[in-house]
């Protein structure tokens, strides 16, 4: 056809916009607050704090107060210890559990992305099996099976995690796969294993770490609703779901022993979420058609 | 289309087939013996054996998946050793509090989710915008076990205008029955609208830019029959799909808010048979749930196809 | 002369880039009569859509509009949104480039005509149909009542562009603006489509834009013609004139570039070579200087504005106007 159109090179059509997109107040206030939490977590056992699980039923539901800052709760324990102490297990179990997922379903996704065929019929359909069971009801029936523990509750909670990252890391692979540097590696007959390592999993790795992120803000609702419901972590250890769950039955009275751990859960998972997805809106491979 | 349809049910085989396989795998391979269960603590050996063999446990796993899978064609998920009770009894007598709860949920969700979308893509980048995109972020960070407490310190303690926990029929007392589900409702619908927002508000923000949307202007056609009919109806879609999706998220939902509001649903039944150790409830509620959840995909695929012209003349 | 029914008064588009402010239209004044054609060309990218776009008023919310469009007495750019919606599919109609997009895909085709009749016009649905049965006949789709319940993906190119066009005759408008309206199609069908949009022209007496990248497509269509470049109008006259006697060197190259039927197939057009400007970045002489093979000193240094020719009605915007130049300093 007989156009005018003239072709534009390529220096014209990758103009540096969008990549330099200002990271925000809130990012930085939301990273701020997971790197608090995570290291009172990690800090709880040489901190001044008061034994989490020691009653003292002389002074249930006490008020704030200089021995117990934040009071006690339904049995006299100290409420601040078992707000750190039941961090520790909430990001225990909500930064491992996502690691399986990252490792098994990224390791998946890429082999799938790259090699096609048979096993990504194969993968794609395991997939697909176990997303037909809807993951909170699958967590609670194997720790049903297995025991409450916060080991079984991390590999399940794990395992559940496998289906989403396998499809990140198979996207950003199916996208990487056809561009230049990967055909050209290709062509100078690199072998697989140097492929996938060195050309596709280190663009693969930054999508799926930011999604780490959001499993991570997942991983810690699902605990908090099993230990709420007394399924997840045994007690007496503390954990912010099971806290909010004993907290329930004093609402009228001491409304505070639900809330100081459901603004603490909130907060956590809100501040992963806004760290995980700027930084998945930054990674996103798509992006650089902006 | 009948052809797409008899493909579709045929590649829905094989996933109900690996489905059931993984459900009797969990049940069977994790340590925990069943008998042992049963009988508790204090069963003597001897006890403990017979009872295997009367429930064939000492046969070969494979013909125990076989015979089990063969009741289940039947119909015969078991019956609880608890209360007598079989499974689909127990499922059959539940259901409706679900379905009416999930309802209800989706009902609300999508009464907030869709005027908010709407009006967010209509002007995208203004002030309401930036204000309701940041409330469903909050949102979606909100665990429903969260918005329950919430809803319940609000509105049935402080307030005392609605009750915390309780259930009737709506058969026998309609009115008090929903005054029972608005709560639960309430707590299902404040998870869901935030997707169903965010989906259907960056798809119509993507319509609008449409060709399509600019000759309707160029029309003439009025402001909302270009919002509802002309950048709706191709979002409508979207909408089908994010419900659908939503379905399994809102069944681990009824688990929490019927726990916690104490309505007799399936998500009950499952944790109470967690609770009491009913395994044979478990495993057949599982299985329900998951071939329930398969199913109601293949039928949101199908509504697709209704919906999508493209795909129903087989355009794909 | 009656007054003409369209005035495009100084008008300039800006859209804010992150290269900078983009100046998509610079400053361009054109008029058309009633019931006549005029013709727009230019190469990809030089604003032809904006300019079109601006008289539609459905410009990119983030664009800067200045100038005067007068049209049938009203200034469209003040023009309050209620009457201008009135105005708008009535008298005032547009067929856009690509009819794969421009209509939409999930409602039928019947619903997309009879929306713009039943909004325009004082008609009840029975009558909205049999109008747009008569409609789609008159645009050459056989077997018209079947078609109205159909989908756009039914229908080849060819048909979703008559159907476009369809729609854009429905209401009998005063001025039709035709976007590109073959540049998507099979050439096969490209006469047809202007053939059609000619007959129908004449027939209704309405006027036309006719926008294109192709002076061949004007050459026997349009009553008047104009070159734009970056931006601007540079070279403005009836076609006759225009085609006797060019005097800008840019449509001099644009004519170059007119596919002739008698040529092979497949053999390289004669492409102008290099590229417009960056229209983030205006130059400071005339636009086309870095590409002209007539450029001189000036060229580089001041724009050339808009002057009469030997005749008032043929302008042009060139220092060194080809056929003029002979024995004026080079
Ligand atoms: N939506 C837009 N945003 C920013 N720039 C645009 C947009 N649309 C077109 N442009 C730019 O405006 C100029 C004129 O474009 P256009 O009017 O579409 O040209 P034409 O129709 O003559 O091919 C071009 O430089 C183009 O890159
Ligand atoms: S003004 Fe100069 S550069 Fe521009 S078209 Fe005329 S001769 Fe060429
Ligand atoms: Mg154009």
């Amino acid at each position: 056809m007989a156009t005018l159109e003239l072709s534009v090179p390529d220096e014209e059509v990758a103009a540096p916009v969008g990549r330099q997109r200002k990271l925000g107040l809130l990012f930085w206030i939301a990273s701020a607050w997971v790197a608090i939490i995570l290291s009172l977590a990690i800090l709880a056992p040489v901190l001044p704090l008061q034994n989490p699980v020691d009653m003292d039923m002389l002074e249930r539901r006490a008020a704030f107060s200089a021995e117990h800052w934040l009071g006690t709760d339904g049995l006299g324990r100290d409420e601040l210890a078992r707000l750190i102490f039941g961090a520790r297990v909430s990001l225990t179990v909500g930064l491992i559990a996502p690691m399986i997922g990252l490792v098994v379903g990224g390791a998946l996704g890429l082999l799938a992305g790259y090699f096609r065929g048979r096993f990504e019929t194969l993968v794609v359909g395991s997939m697909d099996v176990l997303l037909a069971f809807p993951p909170l009801i699958f967590a609670l029936a194997v720790v049903a099976y297995l025991g409450q523990s916060v080991p079984n509750l991390t590999i399940v909670l794990g395992v559940l995690g496998i289906p989403a990252f396998m499809r990140v890391a198979r996207a950003a692979t199916l996208t990487l796969a056809r561009r230049e540097f990967v055909i050209a590696a290709e062509a100078l007959g690199a072998s697989h294993a140097r492929i996938l390592l060195r050309e596709l999993l280190p663009n693969v790795i930054l999508p799926l770490l930011a999604f780490f992120l959001l499993g991570v803000a997942v991983t810690i609702v699902v605990e908090g609703a099993l230990s709420f419901l007394g399924l997840g972590v045994p007690p007496p250890m503390p954990s912010w779901g099971s806290m909010i769950g004993e907290g329930r039955d004093s609402l009228d009275v001491a409304p505070r022993l639900a809330f100081l751990p459901a603004a603490a859960l909130f907060a956590t998972v809100l501040a992963f979420n806004l760290v995980g997805d700027t930084l998945r809106a930054l990674t996103d491979p798509r992006q650089g058609a902006l | 289309m009948l052809n797409f349809i008899v493909r579709r049910l045929l590649a829905m085989l094989p996933v109900l087939l690996a489905v059931s396989l993984l459900t009797f795998l969990i049940a069977s391979l994790l340590p925990g013996d069943l008998a042992l269960v049963i009988l508790g603590d204090q069963a003597t050996p001897e006890n403990v054996a017979a009872l295997r063999r009367d429930m064939g446990l000492d046969q070969p796993l494979w013909w125990r998946y076989l015979s089990w899978l063969g009741h289940v064609v039947q119909g015969d998920l078991g019956r609880s050793f608890r209360t007598g009770q079989t499974v689909l009894q127990a499922v059959a007598e539940r259901i409706p509090v679900s379905l009416q709860l999930m309802l209800m949920a989706e009902f609300i969700g999508l009464l907030i989710g869709v005027p908010v979308a709407i009006a967010c893509a209509a002007r995208a980048g203004g002030a309401f915008d930036r204000f309701m995109t940041g409330s469903a972020f909050a949102m979606l960070s909100m665990p429903s076990f969260l918005t329950a407490i919430l809803l319940i310190y609000l509105f049935a303690v402080e307030l005392r205008w609605l009750p915390a926990t309780g259930y009737v029929p709506f058969t026998e007392e309609p009115l008090a029955n929903l005054r029972f589900f608005v709560l639960p409702a309430l707590t299902l619908a404040l998870a869901e609208w935030p997707g169903i927002m965010r989906v259907l508000r960056s798809d119509m923000i993507a319509t609008l830019q449409e060709d399509y949307i600019a000759l309707a202007k160029a029309k003439g056609l009025k402001p909302s029959r270009i919002l509802f009919v002309h950048a709706l109806k191709p979002s409508s879609l979207t909408l089908v799909t994010v419900t659908g999706i939503n379905i399994g998220r809102l069944l681990g939902g009824t688990l929490i808010v019927e726990s916690i509001f104490a309505l007799p649903g399936i998500g009950r039944l499952l944790v109470g048979a967690i609770y009491t150790r009913d395994l044979v409830i478990l495993q057949g509620v599982v299985l329900l749930v998951a071939c329930g959840f398969v199913i109601v995909n293949f039928i949101v695929d199908m509504l697709y196809a209704v919906l999508d012209p493209r795909i129903r003349h087989g355009h794909a | 002369m009656t007054a003409p029914l369209l005035t495009i008064e100084d008008v300039a588009v800006e859209l804010p880039t992150p290269r900078g402010n983009l100046r998509a239209v610079d400053h361009v004044d054109l008029s058309l009569q009633a019931g006549r054609t005029l013709g727009i060309v230019g190469e990809s990218g030089c604003g032809k859509t904006m300019l079109s776009r601006a008289v539609l008023q459905l410009l990119p919310k983030k664009a800067k509009l200045t100038g005067r469009v007068m049209f049938d007495g009203e200034d469209l750019v003040r023009l309050e949104a209620e009457s201008l919606r009135r105005l708008r599919g009535r008298d005032l109609a547009v067929v856009f480039q690509d009819p794969m997009t421009s209509l939409n895909p999930v409602l039928t085709i019947g619903t997309q005509l009879m929306e713009t009749i039943q909004e325009h016009l004082e008609l009840d649905a029975p009558a909205a149909k049999a109008r747009s049965i008569e409609l789609l006949a008159a645009v050459g789709i056989p077997a018209p009542e079947q078609r109205l319940a159909q989908y756009p993906h039914q229908c080849s190119g060819g048909m979703r562009q008559r159907i476009a066009i369809a729609i854009a005759l429905s209401c009998e408008p005063k001025l039709l603006i035709a976007d590109e309206p073959t540049t998507a199609l099979d050439v096969t069908i490209q006469a047809q489509i202007l053939d059609l949009l000619a007959r129908e022209q004449r027939r209704r007496h309405m006027a036309m834009i006719i926008i294109t990248h192709d002076l061949g497509v004007v050459a026997g269509r349009a009553d008047e013609v104009a070159v734009m470049y970056a931006g601007r109008v540079v070279e403005r006259a009836p076609t006759q004139a225009l085609f006797k006697r060019m005097h800008m060197p840019y449509t001099e190259a644009l004519l170059a570039a007119i596919p002739k039927l008698e040529t092979a197939p497949h053999t390289p057009l004669p492409a102008i070579s290099g590229r417009p400007p960056d229209p983030t970045r205006p130059l400071k002489g005339c636009s086309f200087a870095p590409r002209c093979n007539y450029a001189g000193g000036r060229c580089h240094e001041a724009k050339p504005v808009l002057t009469s020719a030997e005749m008032a009605e043929h302008l042009y915007a060139c220092f060194h106007p080809i056929r003029m130049t002979e024995g004026i300093e080079a």
